[in-house]
């Protein structure tokens, strides 16, 4: 029926324009030029109208829900309604394109708005839901964020959790250690790729390192998480052995390279680009005074592009603390407040997953997981808008 | 003033050479670091397809076994043959082709060896072809996933071994005792020795183990913290301690033992006796000699060392899913060539299933297809007029500006954060299904806009302004001017954008666990709102599954993901390089 509906409001509004760019040549008295608009302009303001009008009955109807005849029928005879208004007084003079444009416009205007409307949705929902369980614990914000327990579901009675049980310290601390690793291997890799392919490689072996960063890139998180689950782990367990180690096989570690090395070609591919942007004027000035290649790298490129490095490694260290594929499918589920590598450690991303996809009733599972998420998008959003700004403001020393 | 002979001497002098020479190994050593850099990418690349692509292999044919079957007229109701029951006929079948295999576990061993699946596969060939009623055929029964595997050699196999002596055999009983004119066994107790040593030095280590918990205990007793449990466990661990190492003890001694028979148990190798069809495994051995229970029938007291076999399935039954009877029962149909391999054709037809051998991923690509074609509706239809205003009517305003950074902001939000937006405002505010696609679609829509959005206002930046004059001084609108000229001419870049940014939602995994798209759908979607999967997913849960044949399953369908994303890839780049141009 909604689909009936729906196909209603389009052959109305095809109909409408139709009568409309009638309406409008006859009104021409054949002679077209006398229009202000052309025909098919004052055929599109009815089509819009119609259109604009039908749509959005329907969405309010199928919020409210009424018998499937009644939003028919109502739905039908706004977009009539609408139609036959918009058609009635169409004369030669009529500024149907200018009113159709703007119509347009606030369409398109619309379209952008869906981009603050979805921050606010995030917004919103985190908040609400963290606002609802920072409540149910008296307001203990601080036992949240400094508490060394996670186990919010053991200390669960009548729906309300134990406030010495959601400490997220173990979390964080699993992140930072997971995303630190990552960091170790895809900084330096990252950086070194990007500053041999901008300086040193040849037109060919760009050719061919590029696209190959660019697989790298393209491939999902969770081929990596089953790269680091059935290869990478099993390895580092098996090396360990050999050396007397004890690597668990959810260790932070292999978690933590697999993360690297996913991130490896964001890092150069940004890094690429500030070096890139370096004005040829300074190396130029550096080899000129005789310095060499490495020379000028070292000290003309690499500073003039720092901001530019450092905002790199900052989107790369949100990224690693976002990831959640790789972690969920290669790290450890118990809260494990430890500094040992080889040990298992979680992830507030982790920790997200299994409270929202267990087998806790869903109202008392959000609590935790939402305000988990609140404080990941908290600090994901602080590390974007830091490394923005740094490179606005280095954009701004050179341009 | 320094004169420039002086100048010309200082950079001569071999102190200069020598520096020189520093300087030019400084820059060696950083090229040298930055191909070591994209070299360990590269060889991480090549690892993961390598570890990826070698785990498919597993998956690209499937085990069948070819058997004849009555299709009883009595049994099957030519008028309802669905209610027939197919899967009782198969056990009875293989019933009375492996007579000899009696007793409960063995029997349901071997009927484990065919699938679930295969009963309905005959039923259904039945259903299309009722004039087989009544008939005996030959049927090609879908192997299970652990005879699959053990046809594979993926848990090892059972190797002939080399003998010299020839046999007499004598029947006491249940039990039949094999004595040979040859050393046979001798080999063979050497590994079972050296097994029973590594077992002795196992609970040697938990010893130890209980030891170092003792100590704890014991140092947290003297500490006088919780004194009596404390010594409790303290105590329990050193009995337990002590028990290990006497067990310990007793296998070292039994391994020591010379002429001694041996017990051979399901954490030693497997060893048997073979005459054609006809076996005996081994439960005891010594050098000469050994005893079990037979498997088939043995027509003769003795037999020449040309005409029986020793045979020995190195991989302890403990350490494998095949048990000893279905690798011998295998090892028959193989020899009288029984076993057929086919194409793996389930995999790509059929969808989700908990048996390893009857799951596909078709359900997933057909969920994952209408997935993102809402995905590619709410983003490009979105996206492009938000990419529009922005590039060609916003102006620099403090709101316009406000707008980019959060478009920015948005890109970078982790993905997980999406799917809980999707979680609280489709599911939990509209009330919308769980697991469909259609919120999946629109979750990734989301995701997708931001990328959409910035690809879009690139390549309407790249239109030159002469476009843009061009038409105005003819008399366009500015709406004109942007639908007529611009958008046409900019859209071979958006779509390049779209499709790039398809690609990553394709892969993209969190957001759709947090929306539920990871309940078991064995069905089919047939539209956007029907309960589904989608690939990614699959992949996450497969690789969950504690089934080994899972494990090529998932590398499996890794790989045709993988090939989606390859081809949106390379559409997008001959999209790019047919239509891109220069200005």
């Amino acid at each position: 029926m909604t689909f009936l509906t729906a196909l209603s409001i389009v052959a109305l509004a095809v109909l409408f324009y139709n009568f409309s760019r009638i309406r409008a040549i006859s009104a021409a008295n054949g002679v077209q030029a006398n229009l202000h608009s052309r025909p098919s302009y004052h055929g599109l303001y009815s089509f819009l109208w119609v259109f604009l009008v039908g749509v959005t009955a329907l969405i309010i109807g199928s919020i409210l829900t009424p018998h499937p005849m009644v939003l028919f029928g109502v739905v039908a005879g706004l977009s009539a309604a609408v139609g036959i208004w918009t058609t009635r007084g169409i004369t030669a003079e009529t500024r149907a394109r200018n009113k159709a444009e703007r119509i347009v416009t606030g369409i398109l205007w619309a379209c952008a708005g869906v981009a603050v409307l979805t921050t606010i949705g995030i917004i919103l929902s985190l908040v609400f839901e963290t606002y609802n369980f920072f409540e149910s614990l008296g307001w203990r914000v601080d036992k949240f964020l400094f508490g060394t327990r996670w186990s919010p579901l053991s200390g669960l009675q009548d729906g309300v959790m134990d406030p010495d049980r959601v400490g997220i310290l173990p979390l964080m601390v699993g992140t930072l250690m997971i995303t630190a690793i990552a960091m170790i291997i895809a900084a330096p890799i990252g950086l070194l790729a990007a500053i041999y392919l901008s300086e040193f490689a040849s037109q060919r072996v760009r050719g061919w390192v590029k696209p190959m960063l660019e697989v790298l890139a393209g491939i999902p998180t969770v081929v990596y998480g089953f790269f680091a689950a059935i290869t990478v782990a099993p390895l580092l367990r098996e090396t360990g052995d050999l050396f007397g180690l004890k690597i668990a096989s959810e260790s932070a570690l292999a978690a933590g390279i697999v993360i690297g090395i996913m991130i490896i070609p964001s890092i150069s591919s940004l890094a690429d680009d500030v070096i890139n942007s370096v004005p040829q004027s300074l190396r130029d000035g550096s080899l000129a005074l005789g310095a060499t290649k490495a020379e000028t790298i070292r000290q003309v490129v690499i500073p003039a592009a720092l901001p530019g490095i450092f905002s790199a490694m900052l989107l790369g260290v949100s990224r690693a603390i976002g990831e959640t594929m790789i972690v969920v499918m290669a790290a450890g589920q118990g809260a494990n407040l430890t500094a040992n590598p080889f040990e298992a450690v979680t992830t507030i991303t982790v920790q997200i997953v299994m409270l929202i996809t267990g087998d806790t009733d869903a109202s008392t599972a959000a609590g935790p997981a939402f305000s988990l998420a609140f404080t990941l998008f908290c600090v994901t959003l602080v590390l974007n808008i830091v490394a923005m700004r740094v490179v606005r403001k280095y954009r701004e020393a050179y341009d | 003033m320094i004169s420039m002979t002086e100048l010309s001497k200082k950079h001569v002098s071999p102190e200069s050479a020598a520096r020189l020479k520093k300087r030019k190994s400084a820059q060696k050593r950083l090229q040298m670091l930055g191909i070591m850099a994209i070299t360990i990418s590269g060889l991480a690349l090549v690892t993961l397809l390598w570890s990826v692509f070698g785990k498919a292999t597993g998956a690209i044919t499937e085990s069948y076994i070819e058997m004849t079957i009555e299709l009883d007229a009595d049994e099957i109701d030519r008028d309802n043959i669905r209610a027939a029951n197919f899967s009782g006929m198969a056990k009875s079948m293989l019933k009375d082709s492996f007579p000899y295999v009696s007793g409960r576990t063995p029997r349901r061993q071997m009927y484990d060896l065919i699938s679930v699946g295969a009963a309905f596969e005959l039923r259904d060939m039945v259903m299309e072809n009722p004039s087989l009623v009544g008939q005996t055929i030959t049927f090609e029964f879908l192997a299970s996933d652990i005879a699959d595997l053990y046809l594979k050699h993926s848990y090892g196999q059972i190797e002939a071994a080399p003998h010299t002596g020839d046999i007499s055999l004598v029947t006491e009983g249940k039990v039949t005792t094999i004595q040979s004119s040859a050393p046979d066994f001798a080999p063979l107790l050497v590994s079972v020795r050296a097994g029973l040593h590594a077992k002795a030095e196992g609970l040697r280590t938990q010893a130890q183990m209980q030891e170092n918990g003792r100590v704890v205990f014991d140092q947290r007793a003297a500490d006088g913290e919780d004194v009596e449990v404390n010594l409790a466990e303290a105590i329990r661990r050193g009995a337990a301690r002590d028990q290990f190492y006497a067990q310990a003890d007793e296998l070292d001694a039994l391994a020591a033992q010379q002429g001694a028979v041996f017990d051979l148990d399901s954490r030693t190798a497997s060893v048997f006796v073979r005459v054609g069809d006809s076996w005996i495994k081994l439960e005891t051995i010594s050098e000469t000699s050994g005893s079990g229970e037979i498997l088939g029938e043995f027509t003769q007291d003795s037999y020449a060392a040309a005409d029986w076999e020793l045979m020995v399935y190195a991989t302890p039954e403990t350490a494998r899913k095949v048990s000893d009877i279905q690798a011998m029962l295998l090892e028959n149909l193989r020899d009288a060539d029984k076993i057929v391999t086919h194409f793996n054709t389930h995999f790509f037809t059929a969808g989700d299933s908990r048996e390893p051998e009857l799951a596909g991923v078709w359900g997933a690509a057909v969920g994952s297809f209408w997935t993102m074609m809402v995905t590619v509706i709410f983003a490009f239809f979105i996206g492009v007029p938000a990419a529009i205003y922005l590039e060609e009517f916003a102006g620099d305003s403090r709101a316009t500006r406000f707008v980019e950074v959060n478009i920015n902001n948005l890109a970078a939000v982790p993905s997980i954060v999406f799917g809980l937006l999707g979680l609280s405002v489709f599911i939990g505010f509209f009330g919308m299904h769980r697991s469909s696609p259609i919120v999946g679609g629109i979750v990734l829509g989301i995701m997708t806009l931001p990328v959409i959005i910035i690809a879009a206002r690139a390549a309407i930046k790249a239109v030159p302004p002469s476009i843009r004059d061009g038409a105005m001084a003819l008399g366009a609108s500015d709406l004109q001017v942007s639908m007529h000229h611009v958008l046409p001419l900019s859209m071979p870049g958006i779509l390049t954008g779209t499709i790039l940014g398809m690609a990553r939602a394709l892969g993209e995994t969190a957001p759709l666990i947090m929306i539920g798209m990871v309940a078991f759908i064995v069905d089919i979607p047939d539209g956007p709102t029907d309960n589904a999967t989608v690939l990614p997913v699959q992949i996450f849960r497969w690789a969950d599954f504690p089934e080994r044949a899972f494990e090529a399953r998932t590398a499996a369908a890794i790989v045709v993901l993988l090939l989606f994303l390859f081809v949106m890839n390379f559409a997008a780049i001959i999209l790019r390089k047919r239509f891109e141009r220069r200005w």
